[in-house]
């Protein structure tokens, strides 16, 4: 308590960078990380938007590095916030998500590109509520499953009931806007988190199962568009429709492909330029990183990915902490499912689905969204590290 | 917690098992695969588009145009534009419709593209090339587009060249015309496919067809980089047109203007006249100086698309086919004019070249009596005077007694056929060779072209002469083709008497075109030497250095000697004082420039005579030969020596205009143009 009120005594700045500050005691390498990603990825905006004729070419990389601002400040706030906060705040941040999501399918949202996902707030910008979602159900999440565990480090049969409740509510909302990419983190994340938590192998069994079932369900029953259809039956076989669905499966393909081994070239990309594949500074952002910056670049940025994942699954082991340790496998499990289904469809071995890249794509609340996740990474690193001090 | 950590440590290697598989497909589609992908990257991101070259002009012998470029304002519409508009342009080609005055299904019609089961109207060329959808708008219309951008999005009007005939009608057929490329003639030219799209032009008849290749010129090409929309925000590549060759001619503007008036003229005085042609050569190189065809059009008609109704004019027998030169398409026979290949055929076989010859009223022929015009009897003449007077008894005899000599009815294995042989001699029965498209061969009809025809026409003959002609009404007419048919398929191989007759003063079955009858002349009064005619002279680079002078070659020799030819033309230069054109050339200031020719008379069944009149000047050193053909025109001397003596006049300024001023001679003392013109690094002519 002692140590807790000198802390107390000192200076905001002092306190953010000086000796022994959390910044300095925050997990270094996933910062430098996801710092590494976020100038790629305005590098890649600036590319892939600076030769749109609506606005002028620097406004959207403009706005991006705002964004990236505003969510590095999330970031920070997040990591510095009291532990002990995290699991009361679950709640909250789950409800405003749920009121962000209840709020879309009122008058009051907006459909862009197919999805009804936003709410506009005027002045340019929008917030999407199912972005806060994903890091509000793994919070909510890991908090039902700590205060509901047994004794025996299993799950109990309330606390799996009320998970599956939660995750149901937030994941049909969205499905209705619908966001079948979204749809899917939340269930990873929902999945993720249970099996993480120790539910039995049968239980997983009976989810698996539902899972399936219930995909067979979605798609038997026509809840799907016909665009979303459509994406699939591309997917296994781009050439029945080249024009319509496949094309952006075969551009996105062709231009990562044409990027070779050193790439082109930032902005020296002509697909990039003439702007054969869509929503290129969003989910397809990483064909700009194909064919700009070609295998090179590609992996680099699938490296840099990883070490974000592995930094996280390390803050995961590290904690001794249940809650802690179930939200950093929740995000680890959000980010490696995004990742691998984003840059997967642009080489050709998943379907196209709308999510972007993390840290990389251009889009304010999924880069808040992120970097709230990389806070709360950071924050349990750093009770962590405290606690493990000061039981040292 | 350990139950978790293992589970950590699975989530784990799934992690690094999912970035290896990324990885290992990056590397496979990146690296394995690269090059594919940059070469189908290339496809989608360029369109090559067709820049043409522009059109080398045609030039007369001192440079003056005969086909110039001139720019017209073209409104041409961008088809991707459209389409991507959400009514597909409707609206657009609505309005495009009321400022250029076309209804806007027209304009449909013609911007859709070409394909199995669409046929013109439609574009066949690039859909990425703007398609020109009015080649003659006016200043008016293209300020109205280009103003209101706002309502014409995809339709632009510029200045484009365009062909244009300064001479108006003038030689039109000679000079040719040009039409798009059609998929036929693509495939057939392997290695100019590069080189041509849609909007280039080819040229389809004349000179403009001839000199194709090198007034055509090289195109350009522009591969530029389109985005998705197709919409070129790039160039990456430019390969600029090189502008075809200018093609200078031995046509003189001026003297083919007089030739044009002439003919023109002579079909007017004869009002049952169908059709004229004439040819101004140059003895001494076998040029063309000038050549005409009536009736005839202006080509403007075909710049920027031909309309159905101009077309069907052009085509239609009622116009009197304006699109087919006479001068080297039409066959005919020749008359008189005929008669100096008859007298060489008889000096060459033996007949003594100053000797004299019985010229009777009536000559039998094998019981028929084959008259002179008019009854004329003239007692004991020499070849001199047969020529003047034109006496064709003196060469029914000839024709006649050749032919006995030859077996008659029943020729010998070896026939000597002089008079048909010399008029092969003189180029007759087949091709000048002239650089001009589609021209007519002629007719020599000898026994072995008698034989030849009886071959291919006997079945059918025998056939009817057995089964008559039923489907014929009327009885007696039924009957004289069923004998004739008879006389066919029995003796139908047989080349007559009177056939060998009619052929040595040039009627019966021979024809020649006017071309062929002016290179004749052409050998006799130069010479001796048979040459293909050209109208091309030279090609010339635009920036005036010469690709290639284009020299007539010599095809024959005629097979007599100077002295024959001499006592010949010196016979002829007295048709026009005392023989069948004196008439015509009454007060002809004869001690300026002697005019020698020959008249020509050809009997046509059913039809009014050919006219003819072959000429040649001046007659005692000639330099050029003139021959006028008017169809349907009468007596030689009625028609054709009249239009020649207009020609002569005006090539020598001979007569007065209007005002009483004597004429500028378009020749000064009647010489032909010798030396190129000089064309200056900037492309014009230097003076």
């Amino acid at each position: 308590m002692i140590q807790q009120a000198a802390v107390r005594r000192r200076s905001f700045a002092s306190r953010a960078v000086g000796q022994g500050s959390a910044i300095r005691r925050m997990d270094g390498l996933l910062l430098l990380a996801v710092a590494a990603l976020s100038i790629i990825g305005t590098l890649l905006v600036w590319s892939s938007t600076r030769s749109w004729t609506s606005v002028e070419p620097t406004a959207m990389v403009k706005k991006h590095v705002l964004n990236l601002f505003i969510g590095a400040a999330l970031l920070m706030a997040v990591a510095m916030a009291d532990y002990r906060w995290l699991k009361p705040a679950a709640p909250i941040a789950y409800g405003v998500a749920l009121v962000g999501l209840l709020l879309v399918i009122t008058p009051l949202g907006s459909t862009i590109n197919g999805s009804h996902s936003w709410i506009l707030l005027g002045g340019g910008f929008a917030v999407q509520p199912s972005e806060l979602a994903k890091p509000a159900l793994v919070l909510m999440l890991a908090m039902l499953l700590t205060e509901t565990a047994a004794r025996t480090d299993r799950p109990r049969a309330i606390g799996i009931a009320l998970c599956l409740a939660v995750a149901g509510v937030a994941t049909i909302l969205v499905m209705l806007q619908p966001d079948l990419g979204t749809t899917m983190v939340l269930a990873v994340i929902t999945g993720g988190v249970l099996v993480l938590a120790g539910v039995r192998k049968r239980w997983i069994a009976v989810v698996l199962a539902l899972g399936v079932g219930g995909a067979m369900a979605v798609w038997s029953m026509g809840l799907l568009k016909p665009y979303q259809v459509a994406r699939f039956t591309a997917f296994i076989n781009p050439a029945s429709d080249p024009r319509g669905a496949g094309y952006n499966s075969t551009q996105a393909l062709v231009a990562v492909g044409s990027g070779e081994l050193f790439g082109k070239g930032l902005f020296h990309g002509g697909q990039t330029t003439g702007r054969f594949v869509p929503e290129q500074h969003t989910d397809f952002i990483f064909t700009v990183v194909g064919e700009e910056f070609g295998f090179v670049g590609a992996v680099a940025v699938v490296l840099l990915l990883g070490v974000v994942l592995l930094r996280s699954l390390r803050i995961a082991r590290q904690c001794d902490d249940r809650f802690g340790t179930l939200v950093a496998g929740g995000i680890v499990c959000w980010l490696a499912f995004q990742t691998f289904i984003n840059v997967g469809m642009t080489i050709g071995i998943m379907p196209i689905t709308g999510l972007p890249l993390p840290f990389v794509s251009y889009g304010g609340t999924a880069t808040f969204a992120n970097m709230i996740g990389i806070g709360l990474l950071q924050a349990i690193h750093l009770r962590d590290r405290s606690y493990g001090r000061g039981a040292g | 917690m350990t139950r978790m950590r293992t589970r950590l440590i699975v989530l784990q290697i799934l992690v690094v098992s999912l970035l290896v598989v990324l990885v290992v497909r990056l590397w496979q589609v990146q690296v394995v695969r690269g090059r594919e992908f940059v070469a189908t990257a290339t496809e989608f991101r360029t369109r090559d588009v067709v820049v043409p070259a522009l059109r080398g002009e045609i030039l007369d012998a001192s440079g003056r145009p005969l086909v110039r470029n001139r720019t017209s304002l073209v409104v041409s519409v961008d088809r991707t534009t459209l389409e991507r508009l959400p009514d597909g342009g409707a609206a657009v080609l609505k309005r495009l419709g009321r400022v250029l005055g076309m209804p806007p299904d027209k304009l449909k019609q013609q911007i859709r593209a070409c394909g199995p089961g669409v046929t013109r109207p439609c574009w066949p060329g690039s859909p990425y090339q703007p398609i020109p959808v009015d080649a003659q708008a006016t200043n008016r219309e293209a300020l109205q587009i280009l103003e209101r951008q706002e309502d014409f999005p995809g339709v632009t009007a510029e200045i484009q060249p365009a062909r244009y005939y300064p001479g108006g009608s003038e030689a039109a057929q000679m000079l040719g015309y040009l039409q798009p490329v059609t998929q036929h003639e693509l495939e057939k030219r392997e290695g100019l496919k590069a080189s041509f799209s849609g909007v280039d032009l080819v040229g389809r008849d004349g000179l403009e067809a001839t000199y194709d290749a090198a007034l055509r010129g090289t195109s350009g090409l522009r591969r530029v980089q389109v985005d998705r929309m197709g919409k070129q925000i790039a160039v990456e590549q430019q390969r600029s047109p090189v502008t075809g060759d200018t093609l200078v001619t031995s046509i003189d503007a001026r003297v083919q203007s007089i030739v044009e008036k002439a003919v023109a003229e002579a079909m007017k005085n004869n009002p049952q006249s169908d059709g004229a042609a004439a040819v101004v050569l140059d003895v001494k190189t076998g040029r063309v100086v000038a050549m005409a065809s009536m009736p005839t059009y202006n080509p403007s008609v075909w710049t920027g698309g031909i309309a159905e109704h101009d077309y069907q004019r052009l085509l239609s027998s009622k116009s009197g086919k304006p699109l087919m030169s006479r001068a080297i398409k039409g066959e005919f026979a020749p008359g008189s004019t005929f008669k100096i290949s008859s007298v060489s055929a008889m000096v060459a076989d033996g007949s003594p070249l100053r000797g004299t010859y019985q010229c009777p009223s009536s000559y039998n022929v094998n019981g028929r009596a084959f008259p002179n015009a008019g009854g004329m009897s003239l007692g004991a003449i020499s070849l001199h005077t047969a020529l003047v007077k034109s006496c064709d008894t003196v060469f029914y005899r000839a024709g006649f007694e050749e032919w006995q000599r030859d077996g008659g009815n029943t020729p010998k294995s070896k026939v000597k056929e002089p008079m048909a042989n010399m008029a092969r001699a003189y180029g007759f029965g087949k091709r000048t060779g002239v650089d001009l498209p589609g021209e007519s061969p002629g007719l020599i009809p000898d026994r072995a072209w008698k034989r030849n025809l009886w071959n291919a026409t006997k079945d059918e003959m025998c056939k009817r002469a057995k089964t008559g002609y039923p489907e014929i009404k009327d009885a007696g007419r039924a009957a004289f083709s069923k004998r004739l048919a008879h006389e066919n398929c029995a003796e139908g191989y047989i080349l007559h008497a009177y056939e060998a007759a009619n052929f040595s003063i040039g009627q019966g079955d021979v024809l020649v075109t006017p071309l062929q009858l002016a290179r004749a002349y052409a050998a006799l009064v130069g010479d001796g030497k048979l040459r293909s005619p050209r109208v091309g002279w030279a090609l010339f680079r635009p920036d005036g250095t010469l690709v290639k002078e284009i020299k007539p070659p010599v095809v024959g020799k005629l097979p007599i000697d100077k002295e024959t030819r001499d006592y010949i033309r010196r016979a002829l230069s007295e048709v026009t004082s005392d023989g069948t054109a004196a008439g015509a050339f009454n007060g002809f200031p004869m001690k300026e420039v002697r005019i020698g020719g020959k008249t020509g008379t050809a009997e046509v069944y059913g039809k009014r005579d050919t006219s003819w009149f072959a000429s040649f000047a001046p007659a005692e050193n000639p330099r050029l030969v003139t021959v006028v053909m008017v169809s349907q025109g009468g007596f030689g001397a009625e028609s054709a020596a009249p239009a020649a003596r207009k020609i002569w006049e005006g090539i020598y300024g001979l007569g007065k205009n209007e005002k009483g001023k004597r004429l500028e001679p378009a020749l000064p003392s009647g010489r032909p143009v010798e030396r190129l013109p000089v064309i200056k690094r900037d492309g014009t002519v230097a003076q």
